[in-house]
């Protein structure tokens, strides 16, 4: 359970992201835009909350989904940005088993978009102007908070796995190892290691099964880069995460015996 | 069913709603082709008033252009580094009132050749017999492009050469051969350069001339001593060649001013282009770079300002390939092309349609980008554009080329370029990080655009309609009327492929004019002249230029299309020196050849 404190960091660290980025590098190809993403990400959750929960939810979480696909889509037309925070945030309320909600809306709402709009929308995502220092910022201070928020063995897995996959990789395919590294030092991963994969709403609970996913996604995201997908990150992720959540309601919804064989 | 099971049910039907929606949306998307296959010329002839007939062999044009082979360093990604080079201009170089076309070879030992008008629909190509053919000798580089200007007010248009390797300045001797001069007029041993646009900055009557570097200029990509040559950044990149002006002292000789008057950037340039756009008097300089935004520098005659973010164009990096002006709304006011990369579901650029904000004029001009809602947004792997009316209707249309690397049609590089180009400027900086090509294609064999320009902020997309089908790798675009018949014909230069020869017929129903300058106190090429013509309650603008699109010079007169019965009220020309001059209701359907008065 996050503290009121720690709720607060996501959002404060995102948005630190993004104005280091557009002070430093411009990153934000329009503030209407990004704006557009972040009001209809609020207004959809306000609006569905009060519906379906029968309360003004907190908007922490639908500023992050929509502060992230601000940044994470590109597109020279406006609809995108409100279309996908509005699947984003309806995602949570529509997909969901047991109470839960069973996909990173921003993962959920970027996937649909890629997949669905791929002539108008993209994520290739160059943002930081590709520059060291402003990486290892963003590492070392989401680092930082991660580990301060009990995640970090999360987003550790990951990278870990990541790199040693690049490594198989290049080995494969006889491309350079560090053309295989590439992904990973760009501002797209910061993103989704930092928020996506670590999102307390749709991860498992136990802290290997984090792990596990977590070694899961980068795997599933190895065997698509070798098909190359471009967006094998959000694709693997769209896949993984929601099959672990209900492989974890299955187990939770076994008798406690067999839940603990299963485990086993 | 409860309350909450209704809401429910709502709710998953407003889901599914959303999901669709990018659907819907794509099928309304403007820049789909309107028509899948080429139609009839008649078709053509009567749906969009002209079509685009590919002639070049018959014109007796066999131009084959061939990319460089640079170190050996680079081989695993030479199809992406040599992917430059073709390029076209137009010019009368001996003053016969017949455009001809200067094309340049890209690999070392290749020639490149200039087609004389013949004048009987056929060329014939006479470089190596007037010294301009064998300029890719080993050591000196190969060619990029080519702009023609009389820099020293003659009479005729001598030939500005850019290359990877040493620029070369060509003096036209009266059209019957050429002198190198490249040594007397100062230029440097090296640039590697891919755009040159000449302009009197001063107004002083003589030409001045901007290159723009790409490569850093101590590069000599034939012996390397380093495999870190690439962009520090795909859209941040500032380490690439230095800019240079050139100021014309007279008699021969250039003195480069670029530090002085305010020009310095280190961007990789692609694309340049200059022209009045603010009615100052004074040609300001538009730079269109790759890896990053463009720069548009206003000039008062003295020095140039970098205005790039105060106007707008210069906030959002892309990959800049070419830079045209076309007064597309008939206001006299110019709008600003430039082309860049897009690629369904993995880069989506998108090309920048720059409109000047109604209100904001002079020094305070705003742009905004309207290319999307014009429809002339998505071209591919976007290079040379050129606005031109190509049905003599009365509205500048737009031709685009486009195309990167057309090898393997089944196997694609974008997956590892997209890896590379995302990565840290350690990894993306160096060759040597970059995955091997291995015959894969990058974006290539994309169809061309021609956009149709309603005049009332559309543009359609009739390319294979008026018959462009072809699928190389084009590059560079110029518009010319070839054999003086009052429309504009469509010549491109291919990337490793043959340059075409597109001949324009038109209805003739559609009237036009065409204005040839000569200036006097102004340079004699006349370029940065303005002519706006005055019609049907309509004005358009155009400027005589030294250079535009992508590696392209159009024809040196301007061509207005008139549409059907025509009043044409007066045509103002503006000289670069300053003087104005009316002519009241001019004829149409012919060329005024206007001297500057004195």
């Amino acid at each position: 359970m996050l503290s009121l404190d720690n709720r607060y960091v996501p959002p404060v660290f995102i948005t630190l992201i993004l104005l280091v980025g557009h002070f430093s590098f411009g990153i934000l190809e329009s503030y209407p835009k990004t704006g557009l993403a972040i009001v209809t990400s609020i207004c959809v959750e306000l609006a569905l909350g009060r519906i379906f929960v029968h309360k003004w939810l907190n908007p922490v979480s639908a500023y992050i989904t929509g502060i992230s696909v601000g940044i994470l889509l590109r597109s020279p037309a406006f609809w995108p940005y409100a279309v996908c925070s509005a699947i984003s945030i309806t995602s949570k309320y529509v997909l969901r088993v047991k109470g839960r909600h069973l996909w990173n809306p921003s993962n959920f709402g970027v996937s649909a978009m890629l997949f669905l709009a791929g002539s108008t929308v993209a994520s290739l995502s160059i943002q930081w102007g590709n520059y060291l220092w402003p990486m290892l910022v963003i590492w070392v201070l989401g680092s930082i908070i991660i580990w301060r928020l009990r995640r970090f063995h999360i987003t550790g897995t990951y990278v870990v796995a990541f790199l040693a996959f690049a490594l198989l990789r290049s080995w494969v395919t006889g491309s350079p190892w560090l053309s295989e590294v590439a992904p990973i030092t760009g501002p797209m991963y910061q993103l989704f290691v930092f928020f996506m994969i670590t999102d307390p709403r749709t991860t498992v609970r136990s802290k290997a099964g984090q792990c596990a996913v977590a070694f899961a996604v980068a795997s599933l995201e190895m065997i698509l880069r070798l098909y190359q997908v471009v967006y094998a990150p959000y694709y693997a992720l769209f896949v993984v995460g929601p099959t672990a959540l209900l492989i974890e309601a299955w187990i939770d919804s076994r008798p406690p015996d067999a839940a603990k064989q299963a485990l086993a | 069913m409860k309350p909450a099971g209704k809401a429910r049910l709502i709710l998953a039907l407003v889901f599914v709603v959303l999901l669709i929606i990018p659907f819907l949306l794509k099928q309304r998307s403007p820049g789909q082709f309107s028509e899948p296959a080429p139609h009839a010329r008649q078709d053509a002839l009567a749906r969009h008033g002209f079509y685009l007939e590919e002639v070049a062999r018959q014109a007796g044009i066999s131009f084959i252009h061939h990319a460089p082979t640079l170190d050996h360093q680079l081989d695993s990604i030479m199809p992406e580094i040599a992917s430059l080079g073709a390029a076209v201009s137009i010019v009368d170089f001996d003053h016969d009132g017949w455009p001809d076309i200067y094309v340049t070879n890209s690999c070392v030992g290749c020639e490149n050749a200039l087609y004389r008008n013949l004048g009987d629909g056929t060329f014939r190509d006479v470089a190596a017999e007037l010294g301009v053919a064998d300029v890719n000798q080993p050591g000196t580089g190969v060619s990029m492009g080519a702009v023609w200007g009389d820099y020293d007010n003659d009479g005729y248009e001598d030939l500005l050469l850019i290359k990877w390797g040493r620029p070369e300045l060509f003096h036209n001797d009266h059209g019957h051969g050429f002198t190198r001069v490249t040594e007397q007029a100062g230029l440097p041993p090296w640039i590697n350069a891919n755009t040159a646009v000449w302009f009197d900055y001063d107004g002083d009557g003589l030409l001045d001339l901007f290159i723009g570097g790409y490569y850093p200029e101590n590069l000599d990509l034939w012996h390397l001593t380093t495999t870190r040559i690439m962009p520090e950044s795909f859209e941040y990149a500032k380490n690439g060649g230095r800019k240079y002006l050139f100021h014309n002292l007279g008699h021969g000789k250039f003195e480069e001013v670029s530090q002085q008057v305010g020009i310095s950037s280190r961007r990789w340039a692609l694309a340049a282009g200059a022209a009045d756009l603010r009615g100052s008097g004074h040609p300001d300089l538009f730079i269109a770079n790759d890896y990053g935004v463009s720069e548009l520098f206003f000039n008062d005659g003295h020095a140039f300002h970098d205005v790039s973010e105060q106007t707008g164009v210069g906030f959002a990096p892309k990959s800049g390939m070419s830079v045209g002006f076309g007064d597309i709304f008939d206001q006299g006011k110019y709008a600003i092309y430039v082309s860049n990369i897009s690629e369904d579901g993995i880069l989506i650029q998108g090309n920048n349609l720059w409109v000047p904000v109604d209100g904001a004029g002079g020094n305070a001009v705003k742009y905004e980008n309207l290319a999307r809602d014009f429809g002339v947004e998505l071209g591919g792997w976007s290079f040379g554009a050129q606005f031109g009316d190509l049905n003599n209707d009365g509205t500048l249309d737009l031709y685009l080329t486009n195309g990167y690397v057309s090898l393997d049609r089944n196997r694609s590089y974008w997956y590892d370029f997209s890896k590379v180009a995302g990565g840290n400027s350690t990894i993306i900086g160096d060759a040597k990080n970059w995955p091997a090509f291995d015959g894969r294609s990058l974006a290539g064999y994309q169809s061309k655009h021609v956009w149709l320009n309603d005049g009332a902020g559309k543009f359609t997309e009739v390319s294979s309609a008026v018959g462009v089908t072809d699928t190389y790798d084009g590059r560079a675009v110029a518009l010319a009327d070839l054999w003086n018949r009052g429309v504009l014909d469509v010549v491109v230069a291919n990337q490793n492929g043959p340059l075409l020869v597109y001949r324009n017929s038109v209805v003739p129903e559609n009237s036009w004019i065409e204005f040839e300058l000569e200036g006097t106190t102004s340079n004699r090429s006349a370029i940065g002249a303005q002519v706006t013509l005055f019609w049907n309650g309509w004005q358009q603008i155009q400027e005589v230029s030294g250079g535009s699109g992508f590696s392209a010079q159009n024809q040196r007169r301007l061509h207005f299309g008139l549409g059907r019965a025509p009043s044409l009220t007066k045509a103002v020309i503006r000289w670069p020196s300053g003087k104005t001059q009316t002519i009241i209701a001019p004829a149409t359907g012919q060329l005024l050849r206007i001297k500057e008065p004195a």
